[in-house]
């Protein structure tokens, strides 16, 4: 388990990506010596009005540096906030928060797929960057901005969808895998619903793991208020009913454990 | 300079505690703050068996708040009493159990499941407005929270502390038949039910379609609702709502709380709590107070 703390950290970078995406860096050392991949953290507004966390993915970790890098879309007011803040200025963070991929699930010879969707991509880069050995990564967007792609190359072959099919297939990660017969032995995927239904069926077809992360409405994010469960196969060892947390178990879920 | 009060008999080392479910069983918090320094702990509603809760989403911001409808999903008691009565037992500290129930049968089962164990203080949640006779039932309707309050009485081997709803026309009626029921100590306020619209989906903001308000919006009806009942009955009270600061905190004490809980800020901030404590003491010296008990209901 990692060591979470709430601290106000220094934005060392803000800029616009594409579009409705940023990217913000943020010096939080003792945040980033704990933090792994698939982990997020809790950002918090300035205006007091709003209270809540706004939950963020852990898209790149800097660990010399004592940085983490962010990458989000404004989809409400707080991220219109954060998108407003400058390098100089400081942020509440709450992190690292939930326990990441279980990256030591990719035994040697394995072939991992990693799949993001949309918002869901920033998270699988840090993920690309730690896993060893060969690797397919699929990404889906919903046009031509593609932010991150390009970043990915470095870390196997990557193939491309978009719901517009401006670019690569028409259509989702799932078609992409599709068109191309993608295959592999573990499969981590974060994005939304629907496409993680697509995975789940995808990888269960090729007797194959899957890894999905999932996104819920949080009030806590550590696990003490039971606002961001999901449903759970199997009756949870934490709730002793079928909801598990999303912000503490999670955000990480083997496909076959939860019901999407 | 004395910090410690009085509640039904029960000394806590300070007037700090946190509201029922937002501080779980103190496991989560008590990686950020030292749970030794709260005056108590009070944890989540836990009925005699698990429930499952509510659909999700459960929650939604508000202005200056949140609503939540959790639907008092807990692991029940035979979980409860195993996990995290025996974690808390580590701890100096009080602990408060909060209890939740569908009939008057629950409610007498969960207390006597308690009967033996760890536990300072019973507060009997017959206020939780997310849940269909979660409660509530026996919250908004006097007769039925003072007999509610007589049974749970008869088989309590704690001390009892009842917690009033807000959403009643007066909340003093509720106060003095908890009283007649021979309940303890009272705390208020539950949350205020409410209703968000998510204008985009064209649907309700929580599945549960209310929620309960919560966080600092609703601070000034909670001081009114304290200031009431403190006039009203003579029991010890355990304000809350909205409290983020030790002034929040005094507002409360100095209508006549003899506790109070911070519940919602603890999401916002996780070392609230150790903040209002501190802030008090900050506060008592700066006014030259030797006790704590000077400032309870100084203000009348
Ligand atoms: C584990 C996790 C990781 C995430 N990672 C990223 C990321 O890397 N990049 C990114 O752009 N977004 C990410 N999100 C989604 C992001 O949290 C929301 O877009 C953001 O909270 C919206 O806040 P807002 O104030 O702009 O929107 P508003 O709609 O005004 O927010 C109102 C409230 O709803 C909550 N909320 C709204 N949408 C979501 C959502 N999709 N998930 C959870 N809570 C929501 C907010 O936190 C806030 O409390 C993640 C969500 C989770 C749960
Ligand atoms: C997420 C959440 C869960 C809650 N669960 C309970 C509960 O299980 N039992 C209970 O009596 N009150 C419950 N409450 C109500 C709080 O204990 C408290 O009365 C209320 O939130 C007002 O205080 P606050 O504004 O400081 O949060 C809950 C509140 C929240 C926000
Ligand atoms: S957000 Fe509170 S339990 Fe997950």
């Amino acid at each position: 388990m990692s060591k979470k703390e709430q601290v106000k950290a220094l934005i060392t970078k803000q800029e616009c990506m594409t579009g409705e995406i940023f990217e913000m860096r943020i010096k939080a050392e003792s945040i980033a010596a704990e933090a792994k991949a698939g982990q997020f953290v809790s950002l918090y507004c300035k205006e007091g009005g709003r209270l809540l966390p706004r939950p963020i993915s852990i898209c790149g970790i800097d660990k010399e540096k004592g940085e983490l890098r962010l990458v989000y879309r404004i989809a409400g007011e707080g991220t219109r906030e954060f998108s407003k803040m400058q390098a100089g200025d400081e942020i509440t963070v709450t992190g690292p928060l939930g326990n990441g991929f279980m990256t030591e699930d990719l035994k040697d010879g394995m072939h991992a797929v990693l799949l993001g969707g949309g918002i869901g991509i920033p998270p699988m880069l840090e993920l690309a960057k730690v896993l060893p050995g060969e690797k397919t990564i699929v990404l889906g967007y919903r046009d031509a901005d593609t932010f991150l792609a390009k970043e990915f190359e470095a870390y196997g072959k990557v193939l491309i969808a978009s719901d517009n099919g401006a670019v690569g297939v028409k259509g989702n990660v799932v078609d992409a895998m599709k068109a191309e017969g993608v295959k592999g032995d573990l499969f981590f995927a974060c994005g939304p619903k629907p496409m993680l239904r697509g995975i789940k069926e995808y990888a269960a077809a090729q007797g194959a793991r899957a890894q999905l992360s999932l996104e819920e409405r949080m009030a806590c994010g550590i696990g003490a208020c039971l606002a961001c469960v999901c449903k759970t196969t199997k009756v949870d060892e934490h709730s002793q009913v079928n909801n598990t947390r999303i912000c503490k178990e999670g955000p990480v879920f083997y496909a076959e454990d939860i019901e999407l | 300079m004395n910090l410690s009060v009085n509640i039904a008999g029960v000394t806590l080392k300070n007037p700090v505690t946190v509201a029922s479910g937002t501080f779980g069983s103190g496991m989560e918090y008590g990686e950020f703050v030292d749970l030794n320094r709260l005056g108590a702990v009070t944890t989540k509603g836990v009925a005699n068996v698990p429930w499952p809760g509510n659909a999700t989403p459960r929650i939604a911001e508000t202005c200056g708040g949140m609503m939540n409808a959790i639907g008092l999903q807990n692991p029940g008691l035979r979980v409860f009493k195993e996990r995290d009565l025996k974690f808390l037992a580590d701890y100096d500290t009080k602990i408060i159990v909060n209890v939740c129930g569908r009939s008057k049968e629950d409610y007498i089962d969960a207390v006597e499941q308690l009967a033996d164990t760890n536990a300072d203080l019973l507060e009997i949640n017959i206020s939780c407005p997310n849940v269909k006779e979660g409660g509530i039932a026996f919250g908004q309707n006097p007769k039925m929270a003072e007999e509610i309050t007589a049974a749970v009485k008869k088989v309590a081997k704690q001390p009892v502390i009842m917690k009033l709803s807000p959403n009643v026309t007066d909340i003093t009626e509720m106060a003095r038949a908890v009283e007649a029921g021979g309940a303890d100590a009272v705390s208020l306020i539950n949350t205020l039910t409410g209703m968000k619209i998510d204008v985009e989906r064209r649907t309700f903001a929580v599945a549960n379609k209310t929620g309960g308000l919560s966080g600092p919006a609703i601070k000034p009806v909670a001081v009114r609702m304290v200031y009431q009942v403190a006039n009203a009955i003579k029991l010890p009270i355990i304000g809350m709502g909205g409290i983020r600061t030790a002034e929040d905190a005094l507002e409360f004490l100095m209508v006549g709380a003899s506790a109070v809980a911070v519940g919602t800020a603890n999401f916002v901030n996780p070392y609230a709590t150790l903040e209002v404590i501190d802030g008090i003491a900050a506060y008592m010296g700066r006014h030259g107070i030797q006790d704590i008990n000077e400032l309870i209901g100084c203000v009348k």
